[in-house]
């Protein structure tokens, strides 16, 4: 039989209906998909025990595609066919991605997004990110044992309309229902638990294989907001596995080595870099393809020095980035570690000091990503009791600002899901000016005339400036109640504003306290009823057909077979009246030995007449 | 009248609710539905409920609410792996008919 997982109380699912959702973290390098199950997020392993499908897709001149290990394995074979980082490429076309001249591919220059000529033919970064998709899919069906009613796909904070228009449509292309893109950072944040946690601004440093990226959070009633993003796209791990062969080279008075021996050192200095983690050093046995012999011994405090410019490349964008956000380090309530290469000591024990706190590290930085963005499909898929399903909601209609000429400045757009928050900054139009009108509107339509007025209010006390100098910062937040809240806030003197509507959509409170309950009473009666009623239903069938065939073929049995059918038959209709399940039961069964003879006679007659009037070989033919 | 867990499951329920952080036991019980009849309900229980009959196996706590019971008496709950799959099997000795999966059922 099936196999059934714990649910949250209350939210037991039908047979055959369970909302079966996944997230999904499409990764540069490597993808995972996850799941919650038994209240736990969990990372859905293939068949090999393997979490991490590398993001790595081959297409062979026959039309076979292999993806992940299959594919990273052929790699150096044959590169223009294998594409690794397709997400590099998603939505963006030739001239976003710059210098090209390094990178294997043959590029098709296509309408908006670049394409890439494989032995399978013209093949688009979305189609590409589609098959890694699909293994995904396939792998977390098998595991949950049926199909998914959908996916979260984290994308990175940075990624615009087109990139996660395009992430989309991988996903619909692989079959995938996506539920919602979460950005990469609040994923990892609500794997934490953050979003349960009290409000707050949060870091999250995510060093992943090849890129770096660093967000500010803000926290507030169960609502994430991006506050700052900042990075280096060409900043990872790979980089100190790039430091380590360098180191090599050097002990070793090596130069230019073949491609497959720069490989092998490469993967040394991965395993020494992982050592390293746990080891204050690591030893490096190596034999090139010319016969020298690499023996090397690698100490922590040596790759710590071969790696301190590495991780101050790092510091600079979250320097950076809390610049943008207005903060200084000391802001920051938790910093959150994402991406393999943060389990490097040294790299824990600089964004420690950067924040002077310790981050938090207990989660397997590889997984957290896919781990949070499983826990918020579980919750968009229905499956939390309590109040947290409003978050299925969208807000029906835009949510706007007028501004200066009559104009509605959308906010908050159609379909965004709810909870959610959107700030944008606006500034005085007049020297001197020291209030300004904000006035909410919701609608599609261009003109504030031509949407609904939900609220006006003012903000008052801005200290006289020119125009354009004041930066007033207007946040629009409608939480999991379907109540907006739109704050104003001059960021230079902090003078604040504030509004609460409940725009219509609201939801109403009846529908969510709405709760069936359960009779408990009489549960040995109810189910003697229920048997009773099966058994009814069981007696008047047979009836009927025994019926029909004594009116058909009765004069096939004895007279006094045919009294004794009808004596079963008065017998059994004399226990429908009663409430007895099993004396119906026993008059089922005499009524069926009773027609035996009967039945018998019927089949008889009726492979007679199917026989009559053919001879033998007419029916050896058939 | 009782409800056990397999040593197996038992483990994997204390886990589950240590580490979902709150919870008094499990829930277990049947509702009418499905494509044969009824099917069960396995859920994290964070209260105990005025008619719950309770029932400890392994060290967990078993709640099942007495319109349940007459179903589900007498069965075992098992915890195992199918392929990729795993998860909670029950073992129902009421049972007459089941659909082909086995999620839902007659007594």
């Amino acid at each position: 039989m099936a196999l059934l997982q714990i649910s949250e109380p209350g939210m037991s699912t039908a047979p055959h209906q369970h909302r079966l959702a996944v997230g999904i973290d499409l990764g540069t390098t490597n993808s995972l998909v996850a799941t919650v199950r038994n209240g736990i997020s969990v990372v859905l392993n293939d068949e090999n025990g393997r979490a991490m499908l590398p993001s790595v897709v081959r297409y062979a001149p026959d039309g076979g595609v292999t993806v992940g290990e299959g594919a990273q394995a052929a790699q150096s074979d044959d590169p223009v066919n294998t594409i690794v980082s397709a997400k590099r490429f998603m939505g963006r076309g030739l001239k976003d991605v710059g210098d090209t001249s390094r990178l294997p591919y043959r590029f098709v220059e296509a309408d908006g997004m670049l394409q890439l000529r494989t032995a399978a033919g013209v093949k688009s970064p979305v189609e590409v990110s589609a098959e890694i998709l699909g293994v995904l899919r396939q792998r977390a069906e098998a595991a949950l044992g049926g199909e998914l009613v959908g996916a979260v796909i984290t994308v990175p904070a940075y990624f615009d309309d087109a990139q996660r228009q395009a992430t989309k449509d991988a996903a619909r292309l692989a079959g995938l229902n996506v539920l919602r893109l979460l950005n990469e950072p609040t994923a990892a944040a609500i794997a934490y638990g953050l979003d349960n946690a009290s409000e707050g601004v949060y870091a999250v440093y995510d060093l992943g294989g090849g890129t770096f990226d660093i967000s500010i959070l803000r926290l507030t009633r169960g609502v994430f907001e991006v506050l700052a993003a900042n990075g280096d796209s060409a900043l990872g791990g790979d980089d100190f596995d790039q430091r380590i062969h360098c180191w090599l080279l050097e002990k070793n008075n090596l130069s230019a080595l073949s491609p497959g021996d720069t490989r092998l050192l490469l993967t040394h200095a991965r395993t020494a870099k992982e050592q390293l983690t746990d080891h204050d050093q690591a030893r490096i046995t190596a034999v090139l393809s010319g016969g020298e012999l690499i023996d090397n011994v690698l100490t922590r405090d040596e790759f710590q020095s071969l790696s301190r410019n590495l991780i101050q490349r790092t510091l600079q964008p979250m320097r950076r980035a809390l610049r943008d956000a207005g903060l200084a380090a000391a802001d920051i309530k938790g910093v959150v570690m994402v991406g393999g290469a943060t389990r490097m000591p040294q790299v824990q024990h600089a964004v420690g000091e950067f924040f002077g706190q310790t981050p938090l590290t207990n989660l397997d930085p590889d997984k957290v990503v896919a781990l949070g963005a499983a826990i918020q499909a579980n919750l968009l898929a229905g499956n939390r009791g309590g109040d947290e399903w409003l978050l299925l909601d969208v807000i029906p209609l835009s949510l706007g600002i007028e501004t200066m000429g009559g104009l509605s400045e959308k906010i908050i757009p159609r379909n965004s899901t709810i909870p959610t928050a959107r700030a944008q900054e606006f500034t005085t139009y007049r020297d001197g000016q020291t209030a300004m009108s904000v006035h909410v509107v919701q609608g599609e339509r261009e003109l504030v005339s031509d949407c609904r007025s939900l609220a006006r209010f003012e903000l008052r006390g801005i200290p006289a400036m020119v125009a354009g100098a004041a930066r007033i910062r207007v946040t629009y937040q409608v939480d999991a109640d379907g109540l907006l809240n739109v704050s104003a806030r001059e960021t230079g003197s902090g003078v604040e504003a504030a509004i609460t509507v409940k725009p219509s959509y609201g939801l109403s409170d009846a529908e969510i306290t709405r709760m069936l309950q359960e009779s408990t009473l009489h549960a040995r009666e109810d189910m003697q009823a229920r048997a009773l009623r099966e058994q009814q239903t069981e007696a008047n069938q047979l009836l009927e057909a025994v019926q029909h065939a004594l009116e058909q073929d009765g004069e096939l049995v004895s007279g006094e077979q045919r009294e004794r059918i009808a004596a079963c038959m008065t017998g059994l209709r004399g226990t429908l009246e009663l409430s007895d399940h099993l004396v119906i039961k026993r008059a089922v069964s005499a009524l069926n030995d009773a027609t035996v003879g009967l039945a018998q006679a019927r089949m008889d007659k009726s492979v007679a007449k199917a026989l009559a009037g053919k001879n033998i070989s007419e029916l050896e033919q058939k | 009248m009782s409800i056990t867990l397999s040593e197996s499951a038992a483990r994997h329920v204390q886990n589950f609710i240590t580490r979902r952080g709150k919870g008094v036991g499990l829930r277990i019980g049947v509702r009418t539905s499905g494509c044969s009849g009824m099917a069960y309900k396995l859920e994290f229980a964070d209260a105990v409920a005025d008619d719950d009959l309770q029932f400890v196996s392994h060290g967990v706590t078993l709640l099942v609410d007495s319109k349940s019971l007459p179903y589900i008496d007498g069965m075992e709950l098992d915890y195992t792996r199918e392929g990729l799959n795993e998860g909670f099997k029950f073992n129902n000795p009421n049972v007459k008919n089941a659909c082909g999966c086995g999620e839902s059922f007659q007594v």
